[in-house]
Order: structure tokens, then C-alpha cells, then sequence
């Protein structure tokens, strides 16, 4: 059965990484609980241009769940009041008739603000690139039982793979830290004995790039943990910190 | 070792060092309190061999940089935190359930600690190893009661609201504790998915064994006094 829901909504509006930003209200009437978060929003960006308004800016692609750049952070959660999913794959079906709905960008020094509701998560793209690649000369293809693997090394190398990206580990971080997002993409590559040929040089590299982009230190809260759309642990973090000092300790 | 101060991680293992040997340190201060309980004479011979003899001395000063070196890098963390916290906060702040309250309030705790800890020191060091030291030195000071430490304790714990701001300390000190244990760990590199309960439990377990010895020595001396002479707050 159709159920339609009147909503407020509370926009963050920013004309620009330097422009000091408010917040809009909007009355949305009519929204299917059917619909997506972000298919409401299309909804109320229609609305807009069709008032002649400028239309809010947010950050999409998928809309699966996969690519990491849905961003927002909907009443004091990023991603939105459901668990373990991404913004767009939240549902109106969460929210009550006549509630205010609240939405924010992320807001961290390491991700600014491009306008309303985008974040410049460039600051990633920086720390993945400072890992490198694995660029061990390995010659010919090598038969796939040459190297054996655990099962539980590679389902935890898997399940830290799967880290899209989206930041909202930083965003629910009350330090503005990195460390999830960075310990995932650290561990991917640990867990598994072709990254374990540079996986000293990349821990040391990526957590250099992580300070000097601004990211704060982490003081285990456990809040990226709680918040993050794919489960990632932060088992991770501590991986990371075993790597890093590690690789120091044998510097 | 210019990385302990320059990369986050290594800002955070002095944290976690420093913490460890703090709670270290707690650990043999609590089992020294606990002689007082079952024999004062006991308690006062550990007053006089701790004195103000050279090695006391140099432990205190080794334990007064460990408290320095911690509370120096809580507040170097806590202001790069917050400028990579960036300068809009956020409107709606709802808190991820499964987060601990003391992980988010580890300053304002410290803080706590830190006032206890002065009134602590007011309490007892200023009327012990302070006066010893200040004899040592050729100052005119009474130095009848400076090894007497159950004394200090009676005098101290006769007073309800002392042992109300005591009791309050220790209850900041244990939220702290129980986050920085774990916390400590973690931050070394020393856990994983099995071993983070196991922390948790053991550090859970242990933080509140020596606080409750503290708790147990304040009420046995405020309840022995009240039995034997009322309440009292003289200074």
C-alpha cells in the first residue's frame, strides 16, 4: 500500500569552501516512504528549480551502495539514522510524518566543504597514492595454489576490502581522524603475503600523508566503528598501529 | 626517535606509555594504602622507608614526568583534534550507541583526576614528603608527624565532605582508567578481534579492583573515626 509523508527538511547551504554556510528549511509534502533519500532530494531539487531557486548540491553515483560518494550526514549520523548502509540506500520509510529531518556535509579540516552538502574527499585519493602499488615483479601468471592463503586471512583481507571510501568514518570521528579508513587499506594489503613485501614502507607512507593532510589523532572512541556503512572493524586500527611501529621500531 | 613527536601514532604510544606506567604506579600505591587498613604500624614503617631518602626522591621526580609527559601530550592531541575537527560543528550530535561515555571524555575526566589529584597531594605529600624535603634543606619545619601516615589518614578521612570530593576522584579516575587500559593496548598494537574483549574484561576487572582498594581504605578510616571520634574537618 502507498503511504505518503510530509516532511521539514534542514539543509546545510554553502556557496563555497570559503563562504560561511546556514542552514535552509524546506517543506516537502507527498514523499512515497518508497522512495530514496536521495530520490527525495531529487524531489526537492526539482522543486527548486522550478521555483527558479538554486538547486542544493549533494554528492551521488551509484546509488548501490558500492562507489563511496554518497556523503550525507542525516540527523547526527552520517549515512543516516539505518545501519550498515550508505546514503542512498536509505529509505524514507525510516523517517516519521512531520519530522524534521536534519542534513549536513561531513565536516572535518581534511574534507571542505565544495558547496552545500559536496565534500572535497580528494584528501583519500592523497593517502591511497602514497601507499603505492604492489609492484613486486612476480614474472609469469603463478598458479593459483602457489601461494596458499588462509581462509581466515583472506575472508579478513576481504572484509577490509571492503572500505568504499565515503569518509564517514572521519565525519563521525569527534578528532576528525583517518585511522579507519586508512587501517582498512593498510590491512587489505597486510593480511595477504603479496603486500607483505612492502607493507612496511606503505604503513609508514600512508600514515605520514594522513598527518600531513590535517587528519586528527585517534583516541578510540570506536564511533568510525558504529558508523561505517561496511562493518569495518577497528581490529584494523590496531593492526595499523602494530605496522607503523613496526616498521619504525625496525627503521 | 623524532617520530614519537612528529606522526600521530607516535603521539599516541607516548600517551599510551605514559598511561600504562601511571596505572603502574596506582597499582603500587593502592597496595601500600591496603597495610593501613590491617596494621598502621606496618603502614608507618612503609612512610618511613619512602621518605625522603634519595631513591624516593628520584621515583618521584621519574613519576612527576610521567604525569607531566601525559597530560602535556592530552592537551598537544586534544587541540590538533579539535582544528581537524574543522570550525562548523555539527547541529544534530547523536551518539553512535556502543560508544563509551568516558572515550569521548577522556579531557574532561583527566581534568577530574588532575583536581583530585591536587587535593591529594594538599592532603598528604604537602604535610610528608614536602616537610621532610623542606628539613632536608635546613628549613625550620616540625617534622614530628611527617613519617606518620596513618595519622594523616585519620585527620583526613574524619572529614564527610573530603571523603565525598575522594570518592568522586575515584570515580572519575575509574571511567578513565577502564578507557585508557584497553585504549593503551590498542593504540601499541597489541589487540585484535579476539584479544579486544579480552582487554576489556581484564582492564574492566582490574581498574576497578584497585579503585574499590582505595574506596575500601577511605571508608574503613571514615567509619573507624566516626565510631570512635564523630565527624570532623579541621584543616
Amino acid at each position: 500500500m502507498e503511504k505518503n509523508i510530509n516532511i521539514n527538511l534542514k539543509v546545510w547551504r554553502q556557496k563555497g569552501p570559503k563562504a560561511k554556510g546556514a542552514f535552509e528549511t524546506y517543506k516537502l509534502d507527498g514523499i512515497s516512504v518508497d522512495s530514496s533519500f536521495l530520490e527525495m532530494l531529487d524531489i526537492l531539487n526539482e522543486n527548486l528549480i522550478n521555483e527558479g531557486k538554486e538547486p542544493v548540491v549533494f554528492d551521488h553515483d551509484c546509488r548501490e551502495g558500492i562507489c563511496g560518494m554518497c556523503s550525507l550526514y542525516v540527523n547526527g549520523h552520517p549515512h543516516g539514522p539505518d545501519e550498515d548502509i550508505t546514503t542512498c540506500q536509505l529509505h524514507m520509510r525510516k523517517f516519521k510524518d512531520g519530522e524534521t529531518i536534519t542534513v549536513e556535509p561531513w565536516r572535518s579540516a581534511g574534507f571542505p566543504v565544495i558547496r552545500d552538502l559536496m565534500v572535497d574527499r580528494t584528501a583519500f585519493d592523497k593517502i591511497i597514492q602514497a601507499g603505492g602499488y604492489v609492484s613486486v615483479n612476480t614474472g609469469g601468471i603463478p598458479d593459483a595454489n602457489a601461494i596458499p592463503i588462509s581462509k581466515i586471512d583472506a575472508d579478513e583481507a576481504m572484509d577490509s576490502a571492503s572500505c568504499i571510501g565515503c569518509g564517514a568514518c572521519v565525519a563521525a570521528c569527534k578528532n576528525g581522524s583517518a585511522m579507519l579508513f586508512v587501517s582498512a587499506k593498510v590491512s587489505q594489503l597486510a593480511l595477504l603475503p603479496q603486500g607483505r613485501i612492502e607493507a612496511a614502507r606503505r604503513a609508514k607512507a600512508m600514515v605520514a600523508k594522513m598527518d600531513e593532510l590535517g587528519f586528527g589523532n585517534c583516541t578510540n572512541t570506536a564511533a568510525c566503528e558504529q558508523e561505517c556503512p561496511k562493518n569495518i572493524s577497528i581490529s584494523n586500527i590496531a593492526r595499523l598501529n602494530r605496522e607503523f611501529l613496526k616498521a619504525k621500531l625496525a627503521d | 626517535m623524532y617520530w614519537l613527536f612528529k606522526s600521530s601514532i607516535g603521539r599516541k604510544l607516548v600517551m599510551s606509555i605514559s598511561g600504562l606506567f601511571l596505572i603502574l604506579f596506582l597499582t603500587f600505591h593502592v597496595c601500600m594504602n591496603l597495610v593501613a587498613i590491617f596494621s598502621p604500624e606496618a603502614y608507618n614503617m612503609i612512610c618511613e622507608f619512602l621518605g625522603a631518602n634519595w631513591y624516593a626522591l628520584a621515583g618521584t621526580m621519574v613519576l612527576a614526568a610521567g604525569v607531566f609527559v601525559h597530560i602535556v601530550y592530552a592537551f598537544i592531541l586534544y587541540f590538533q583534534n579539535r582544528s581537524a575537527r574543522g570550525n562548523d560543528a555539527y547541529a544534530v550530535n547523536a551518539k553512535p550507541k556502543n560508544v563509551e561515555w568516558a572515550s569521548q571524555n577522556m579531557l574532561a575526566l583527566g581534568i577530574a583526576v588532575v583536581a583530585f589529584l591536587a587535593l591529594h597531594m594538599y592532603n598528604f605529600w604537602a604535610k610528608m614528603q614536602l616537610v621532610e624535603i623542606l628539613h632536608k634543606v635546613g628549613m625550620d619545619v616540625d617534622i614530628a608527624n611527617a613519617q606518620n601516615g596513618v595519622f594523616h589518614i585519620q585527620n583526613t578521612f574524619s572529614c564527610p565532605i573530603v571523603v565525598i570530593l575522594y570518592l568522586v576522584g575515584l570515580g572519575a579516575l575509574w571511567f578513565h582508567l577502564t578507557h585508557g587500559f584497553w585504549s593503551a593496548f590498542q593504540t601499541m598494537g597489541i589487540n585484535g578481534k579476539v584479544w579486544f574483549n579480552r582487554w576489556k574484561w581484564i582492564g574492566n576487572i582490574y581498574v576497578t579492583a584497585v579503585i574499590l582498594g582505595y574506596v575500601a581504605v577511605v571508608l574503613v578510616f571514615f567509619i573507624k573515626n566516626i565510631c570512635s571520634y564523630g565527624a570532623a574537618c579541621g584543616i
